[in-house]
């Protein structure tokens, strides 16, 4: 350690040369590119989305924040209330067929890049609920990165999905899910970004769905 | 909750005044049941709630039930309960089902209590919400649970479970 130090204090006064300034150097500097930096960041800097739908929501917004198990070590403490600050969506619990239009509008509203874990066997396939008001499968109506299973999961399978989450999004920040589920055109961005401007197909949609109204 | 006789004095006092309206009565699950014919439904519910001497002037609840092989298939049940006495009495109107008769598209019909106790809005509405029947006189008969476009009435007895069919073809060919 004192060495060191006083190696460093060496580099500063400019004391330094020829072979030992080479092995300072190849000791204190990474080398890498930007794509990979810029997935360091996001996935150790992910805000996570104020949001629950049942009794998972327990285990996985709540709990997970809490001392005990604490999502603070992973980046991931600050919890926003608002989509639009919001870059992973944990779909927590049953997802009913009259709240899927309402957790696909959040997602959609959720800034790119995003990501989404359905939590639980319910989310995740319908679970027990094998009836008419539980959509089977959250993947039906919205991408899922990741699924974890239980139910619910224990807090620390939740935060072991998380930690492969975050080996997700370093490792291959696009998945392809656009294509797949042909939603080109639905990203949202802030003001000023390429998309800003609804789309011509939306927007003549939107107002023939005004004049159906009107008459 | 009124014994066998005092069950029988409210069937004689109904059928004083409608005759016809009353075609059963009985015990079930605890309960003194008054099985009526919906044409009547007001007139009981307003004889039991008004009438001297019965009072029943809290509708604790209002559903309805599906017995599909049974006929007539729907019942709308009225759980009433006197407060002073603290008794209860079930009242069940016995619907046909009128898409038996070939019309597929037909609802039963019964008429709404909402005047005479304002409670039984949003119960009628979750009625007709999961089990179809219309309720005439209501002021605001729409889907109450359910989302809006939602086609089908999920708590019928015929109506399928839901899920999913098993797509994996191991399943298919070994256990299928």
């Amino acid at each position: 350690m004192r060495e060191r130090q006083l190696r460093a204090r060496d580099m500063l006064r400019g004391d330094l040369e020829g072979e030992e300034l080479e092995r300072y150097v190849e000791e204190k500097v990474v080398m890498t590119n930007f794509e990979k930096m810029l997935g360091w960041a996001r996935s150790n800097s992910i805000f996570p989305l104020t949001f629950g739908l049942a009794c998972c929501a327990i285990e996985a917004p709540i709990s997970i924040v809490t001392a005990r198990y604490d999502l603070a070590r992973f980046g991931a403490e600050a919890l926003r209330a608002s989509p639009r600050q919001a870059d992973m969506i944990i779909l927590s619990g049953r997802v009913s067929i009259k709240m899927a239009p309402v957790v696909r509008r959040l997602y959609d509203q959720m800034l790119e890049p995003k990501w989404a874990i359905s939590m639980g066997a319910c989310s995740s396939s319908g679970g027990m609920f094998s009836n008419y008001a539980v959509v089977q499968g959250a993947d039906k109506f919205m991408p899922i990165d990741l699924h974890i299973p239980g139910c619910p999961p224990r807090p620390e399978a939740v935060l072991y999905g998380f930690t492969k989450l975050q080996r997700k999004i370093q490792g291959n920040p696009d998945q392809g899910w656009r294509a797949r589920y042909r939603a080109e055109g639905s990203e949202e961005w802030a003001r000023g970004g390429p998309r800003s401007a609804p789309s011509g197909e939306a927007a003549e949609a939107y107002s023939a769905a005004r004049e159906l109204l009107r008459a | 909750m009124p014994d066998a006789p005092g069950l029988e004095l409210i069937r004689g006092e109904i059928e004083a005044e409608h005759p016809g309206a009353v075609l059963d009565t009985g015990f079930s699950q605890e309960r003194a049941v008054l099985s009526i014919d919906p044409a009547h439904v007001l007139a009981v519910l307003s004889l039991l709630r008004d009438a001297p001497g019965q009072g029943y002037r809290f509708l604790s609840s209002l559903h309805a039930a599906d017995y599909l092989p049974a006929e007539p298939r729907f019942a709308v049940h009225y759980e009433l309960l006197n407060r002073d006495r603290v008794e209860r009495i079930r009242v069940k109107a016995l619907l046909d089902d009128p898409a038996a008769n070939g019309n597929e598209k037909a609802l039963p019909e019964i008429d709404s209590c909402v005047e005479m106790f304002p409670t039984a809005e949003f119960q009628e509405r979750e009625v007709f919400d999961f089990f179809g029947i219309v309720f005439n006189g209501h002021p605001d008969l729409r889907r109450i649970l359910m989302p809006e476009d939602y086609v089908g009435w999920p708590q019928r007895r015929d109506f399928p479970v839901g899920g999913e069919p098993v797509t994996f073809t191991y399943n298919e060919k070994n256990y299928g």
